[in-house]
């Protein structure tokens, strides 16, 4: 139960000298308020599981500090921070049952046994668990020990957050929805802080409020999904979330104009004062740029091909050497493969080296 | 789908069943036979039914008498040196370093013992806990401990026990250590999360996980100790008196000393069979020591 700040925070691997490019966790500042479902989300290798790490003190950072409530903790040892934490892999105590695996935090911290054991039983019922409680932990399937897992990780009530590194990944497809809602069911019902790593931006979507992504070591942008979808500040985030991702696509932006490919489309915003030298692109999400017949004054495109993902279906065409994926109303059936791209000026936004930029209204 | 049946494939076996008829069944057999029967010499053999394991198990004959001392003392030594290797290098593994160069010296040092024959071994403790030119007795004797193995019987004891132990905790240690090289970071991770203290990793991650390699490491060092030969016998000689002759060396006196050969594979198959027995006492007590049974006590 507190607010987690992080003050400059970052970490090598390679030791404070190396340089700042080869840091797993680049500098960052931010806040994690009381109470917040968080997801994590960013490919392989971006630094989301050193972040955690660092939070819950199994790594110590390089640089910068982590408060817990305003009082800074970075010194201290993993065991006196009050986190709890749950793997990518199930961690059971193979002697204990399940009852003593989900007591075992609390009988460590001396809670009187009392509390314990209606902890244990209050845990144990929210996932299913009651039935077990007095089986051999190690006779169960993985997915019934990530269960005792992520039970462990939720039975102390006092902790300043539950972080969870990617725990649905030896769960079955099916399991991971039940497991995922039951996830969000807790959060409600613990009122606790939860940041959920996790490179699968379903995943991260449907569990959090606030979605943070990262990407080479760095945030790119921390917001409601929603936000993430209609404005990414980057355009990493533009393309990792959403499937089809969002079309990046080189430009010449001028004013109220961006002109790609020898054609003009109308922006939302104006844009006077763009960085000079930056690599201006602009980016659209597919399902703002929409299929049309070749009707004079559209982008004119070539459909290479069609993908029907059954509620909606996506046009991949090509402008000259540019590939651009576009929705196709269920009504339309273009005649050849010619058509005209008409776009959404108020959702096609501009980037200058990656980054958004904000136009004047 | 049936299984195919072809009985001539039983001719693909014939192979191995021959060589381990050779080596291991007929040798057996022969023993066997051997205990059945007496012989005077001359290949002169005289059917003798089960007349040498009834003496064998009556403690009243001299055979039986010196049978079940050389048992006893046998039991003795090895459970004291259970007691003390597996406790001793499950201490060792566990202040092993992890990472860096120090790790292979470790491994390197902890080997050698291993790698020294056994008769060697005895030869160096043999002169190690000399009064007169041996650095362990001339000390121990110079600060005023009488200590002389080849006339306290306790002396002799000690000796045989601490030589095995520095012979063979190294093997129980590197063991250990490979089980404990397999637990995943996590463990300890999750441990730190948990709040374990020391001790909790250790009976809660550390142990279990050990379970597999430590059932190995006594069941070794039961049946070497239980069959060890030549250390003592190379340094006390199964002395002062018999208080350190053990049952192999019971064993290659009748056999060899006396050349009674009936007594002797009497002897070496209820020997054998001995070893089957502790043998499996302890695997099925150690592999069922997980297992799930009804309980009927609470949580917590």
């Amino acid at each position: 139960m507190a607010r987690i700040d992080l003050v400059d925070l970052a970490h090598s691997y390679g030791g404070n000298d190396a340089a700042l490019e080869s840091f797993a966790l680049k500098p960052i500042s931010m806040t994690w308020r009381q109470g917040g479902a968080y997801a994590l989300l960013g490919p392989s290798g971006c630094g989301k599981t050193t972040l955690l790490n660092l939070i819950s003190g199994i790594v110590a950072p390089s640089r910068g500090t982590i408060l817990f409530d305003g009082t800074d903790i970075t010194q201290r040892s993993t065991r006196e921070r009050n986190i709890a934490q749950v793997f990518q892999f199930p961690v059971i105590y193979d002697t204990m049952t399940v009852g003593q695996n989900l007591a075992f935090p609390l009988k460590n911290r001396g809670v009187p046994k009392a509390e314990v054991e209606k902890r244990v039983a209050e845990i144990a019922r929210l996932l299913d668990l009651s039935a077990d409680l007095n089986r051999k932990a190690t006779r169960l399937t993985a997915d019934a020990k990530q269960k005792i897992s992520l039970g462990r990780g939720l039975v102390r009530s006092d902790v300043a957050a539950v972080l969870f590194d990617e725990p649905l990944t030896v769960i079955d497809p099916e399991l991971k929805w039940q497991l995922r809602s039951k996830l969000k069911a807790l959060h409600r019902e613990l009122d606790l802080t939860m940041i959920y790593v996790t490179h699968d931006q379903t995943e991260a979507l449907t569990f959090a409020d606030t979605v943070v992504v990262m990407h080479d070591g760095r945030v790119v942008q921390s917001g409601t999904p929603a936000e993430l979808f209609e404005k990414p500040a980057h355009t990493f985030v533009g393309y990792f979330i959403g499937s089809p991702g969002m079309n990046i696509i080189a430009a010449a932006v001028k004013g109220r104009e961006a002109r790609i490919e020898g054609h003009t489309i109308a922006l939302g915003r104006s844009y006077d004062a763009l960085p000079a030298g930056a690599k201006i692109e602009i980016g659209v999400r597919p399902e703002f740029v929409e299929v049309a017949g070749p009707t004079p004054g559209l982008l004119k495109a070539k459909i290479d091909r069609v993908d029907d993902l059954g509620r909606i279906r996506f046009a991949r065409v090509r402008v000259g050497d540019v590939k651009f994926a576009a929705r196709m109303p269920a009504s339309f059936a273009p005649s050849d493969g010619c058509v005209g791209l008409r776009f959404d000026p108020s959702n096609v936004h501009v980037y200058a080296d990656s980054r958004l930029v904000e136009g004047a209204a | 789908m049936d299984k195919i049946v072809n009985q001539k494939a039983w001719f693909l076996v014939l192979p191995v069943f021959a060589v381990v008829a050779f080596s291991a069944i007929l040798p057996l057999m022969t023993v066997v036979n051997y205990s059945m029967q007496d012989t005077f010499g001359n290949n002169q053999f005289f059917w003798n039914g089960v007349g040498w394991f009834k003496e064998l198990l009556d403690p009243s004959t001299d055979l039986g008498s010196r049978f079940f001392a050389s048992l006893w003392r046998n039991l003795l030594f090895s459970a004291v040196i259970l007691a003390i290797e597996v406790p001793l290098g499950i201490v060792v593994a566990l202040s092993m370093p992890t990472k860096g160069w120090t790790v292979a010296a470790c491994l390197v040092t902890l080997a050698l013992p291993l790698l020294i024959p056994w008769n060697v071994v005895g030869t160096i403790w043999q002169i190690f806990g000399r009064a007169d030119i041996g650095l362990l007795g001339y000390v121990l004797n110079h600060i005023g401990i009488n200590y002389n193995y080849v006339a306290n019987d306790i002396d002799a004891w000690v000796t045989v026990i601490v030589m095995d132990v520095w012979h063979w905790t190294s093997l129980v240690a590197l063991l250990c250590y490979a089980g404990l090289k397999s637990i995943p970071d996590a463990y300890y991770q999750a441990a730190q999360i948990d709040g374990a203290s020391r001790w909790s990793v250790f009976t809660a991650i550390q142990l279990p996980k050990m379970n597999r390699v430590l059932l190995i490491a006594v069941l070794l060092r039961f049946m070497d100790s239980f069959m060890i030969y030549t250390e003592p016998f190379v340094v006390t000689g199964g002395g002062p008196g018999n208080s350190t002759t053990f049952i192999s060396i019971e064993l290659v006196k009748i056999a060899l000393g006396q050349f009674d050969l009936g007594k002797a594979a009497a002897l070496s198959l209820v020997y054998n069979l001995i070893i089957l027995v502790v043998c499996w006492v302890f695997y099925t007590v150690m592999t069922n020591a997980g297992i799930e049974r009804p309980r009927h006590e609470g949580v917590a």
